[in-house]
């Protein structure tokens, strides 16, 4: 070694000394953890009874169905702080499916300690994302929630049988649509369920809401659907997919009770 | 400009890539080491710069055997390339409507895949908004490959040597849906033609000469055709109704994607380029010959409340009249944009 390189060989050692040194820093000081998680599970229920694939249930119309698939996607979950501002989950995408148990359980993370008195989502994908190119995890083109014929995502997927079905007895709905005039993209707050005034996240505790989503409530709402007039959606955005996304936009989602973790 | 140096740059590292796995003279002598690295310089921006996908030997080579694969396909009979075949510039000539599985005819034609790197809507109807996604409308198609995803990707799991290939790229663990249209995408997005004897020109290179009746043919092109078929990718990328027909109960275009009804019987105006070897032409392959398609634009379009405005003339006739010198050499010029070192080039046909 020559005595010119010297001087840059002690500089960067120092440097990975200090590097190692921060990185040492930053292991030992567990307080300066300051997010947490607020775990989410949702319980897809048709009126008072679970939702059980292949049971037999009622419309609030009073129609025949069951229901053989029961899929959303839900993306975009925010929180209000009590002082009004808002924390958004950065790559905020969910997908539920009523077939996997995991998919109705999830945990969003990073969330800043703070006291939050209001949730809101998203249930369908953002036009960026339905214009995009290949996605992964939530929004992978192969989780049966993407039209391939036509760029776009399905944002909920509702498949069963019934017998006032004028379609050989089964039904079909499929709500997508980001472009004008069928935009069915819908934000929705549900209410914290009385006597629970915030959701605290600290250092010990993250809350767990538990959500029910209403199956009736797809087929109830602004546009009441009669599964005699209406078997299914088209197999791309349509005037159909709109009325759905009204609907179940209306009332599908409760929070029906919180725990507040430990 | 940083478009005019990555695209060199971006080839000489790929070049560089290249020396260390294929010393093989006539590959580093190429000017473009791995299809889809250089970006020409008579084209606009990319919408899908190569910096998205980054051009490198191991994934073009992958996009290109699922390219020409027809295990893609229900039954594993039909590839991507077997409609769209490199010499008919990725489009199906000859055929007015393809082929799919079990002899099925879809309802279009075929449309060439070249320069997708610069589209911002794929298909006809605009129905694809990128690239990396276009696999999925012929895949899903019952009239096409009639395949899901889910089973493509369960083949490609369980097949003898694209698991590894896979690895290689993406790392281990079974091959998803993002790595396979990614690496599609690297194939796809590469196949530009930009080497005609009309780019030789307007890049004033060497063979860039024009006969004087191919000359007049561009002038004719200019005043006639080039509102539309506009920049040197041939296209302003917009939807149109050019008057083929009355009414559209058949096919309504770009209005079946929006439900517009404004947007009954538009569809994209195609490039241009290679427009000599992609008959037939239309969305729905109707006329066979070039001098057809002048025919329509001269006395054959027909009136429709969303004819495009451009085709109506002042004096309340339609279409674009030309005289037969005006044709002449309006067919001349067209035949300037064969681009034979796309028509051929040896790295973009099925690999052996």
């Amino acid at each position: 070694m020559s005595f010119r390189t010297l001087p840059a060989a002690l500089a960067t050692l120092l440097l990975g000394a200090a590097i190692g040194l921060t990185a040492c820093e930053d292991d030992d000081q567990p307080s300066t953890v300051t997010t947490g998680k607020i775990n989410f599970e949702f319980e897809n229920v048709v009126g008072s009874q679970a939702l059980v694939i292949g049971d037999a249930y009622s419309t609030l119309a009073g129609e025949q169905i069951t229901v053989s698939k029961f899929n959303y996607i839900l993306s975009n979950f925010q929180f209000t702080k009590t002082d009004g501002t808002v924390w958004a989950e950065p790559e905020s995408y969910h997908l539920v499916k009523q077939s996997d148990t995991n998919s109705r359980k999830f945990a969003i993370e990073g969330v800043p300690f703070d006291t939050y008195t209001k949730v809101t989502f998203t249930i369908g994908v953002d036009s960026a994302r339905n214009m995009a190119g290949a996605q992964t995890g939530a929004l992978a083109p192969n989780n049966d929630m993407y039209w391939g014929w036509v760029s776009g995502y399905i944002f909920l997927k509702l498949e069963g049988t019934s017998p006032q079905s004028t379609s050989n007895g089964v039904y079909s709905y499929h709500v997508g649509g980001f472009r004008k005039p069928y935009v069915s993209m819908r934000t929705v707050s549900p209410a914290l369920p009385t006597g629970v005034a915030s959701l605290q996240v600290t250092a010990s505790q993250s809350p767990e809401l538990h959500l029910k989503a209403d199956v009736q409530r797809v087929f109830a709402g602004p546009h009441p659907v009669s599964l005699r007039q209406m078997s299914g959606t088209g197999h791309g955005a349509d005037s159909s997919g709109v009325k759905l996304a009204i609907n179940y936009a209306a009332g599908m989602f409760r929070i029906d009770h919180v725990h507040n973790g430990d | 400009m940083k478009r005019a140096w990555t695209a060199p740059l971006a080839a000489v590292l790929a070049g560089l890539l290249m020396a260390g796995c294929h010393p093989d003279a006539d590959v580093l002598t190429s000017p473009e080491a791995v299809p889809g690295s250089v970006v020409p310089r008579n084209f606009p921006p990319p919408a899908y710069g190569p910096e998205q996908n980054p051009p490198d030997r191991a994934t073009f080579e992958l996009g290109r055997s699922l390219f020409y694969d027809p295990l893609l396909s229900r039954d594993s009979t039909i590839s991507c390339g077997s409609c769209h075949r490199q010499a008919d510039a990725f489009a199906d000539a000859g055929r007015q409507l393809s082929l799919g599985v079990q002899g099925r005819l879809g309802p279009r034609n075929a449309p060439p895949l070249q320069n997708m790197r610069w589209r911002r809507t794929l298909m006809w109807d605009g129905a694809v908004s990128h690239i990396e996604m276009l696999p999925l409308a012929p895949l899903g198609n019952a009239l096409e490959m009639d395949e899901t995803l889910p089973h493509v990707l369960a083949k490609l799991n369980r097949h003898p040597s694209y698991p590894a290939r896979f690895a290689s790229i993406y790392g281990a663990g079974p091959i998803t849906s993002y790595q396979l249209l990614r690496a599609l995408a690297q194939f796809t997005a590469a196949l530009t033609s930009a080497n005609s004897r009309y780019d030789q020109y307007v890049r004033h290179e060497t063979g860039g000469t024009f006969s004087s009746a191919e000359l007049r043919g561009l002038a004719v092109f200019q005043a006639n055709c080039a509102s539309c078929h506009a920049t040197d990718l041939f296209s302003d990328e917009t939807y149109r109704n050019n008057g083929l027909d009355g009414s559209f109960p058949q096919d309504s275009g770009r209005a079946h994607i929006t439900g517009r009804p404004a947007e009954r019987g538009l569809f994209k105006v195609p490039s241009l380029r290679n427009v000599a070897r992609t008959a037939p032409y239309m969305h729905d392959g109707r006329f066979q010959t070039l001098a057809q398609v002048l025919d329509h634009y001269d006395h054959g379009v027909v009136s429709s409340a969303t004819l495009d405005p451009l085709l109506r003339r002042p004096d309340g006739r339609l279409g674009l009249p030309l005289n037969a010198q005006q044709r002449t050499d309006l067919l001349a010029f067209l035949q300037t944009l064969t681009d034979d070192s796309f028509l051929h080039n040896p790295q973009l046909a099925p690999p052996q």
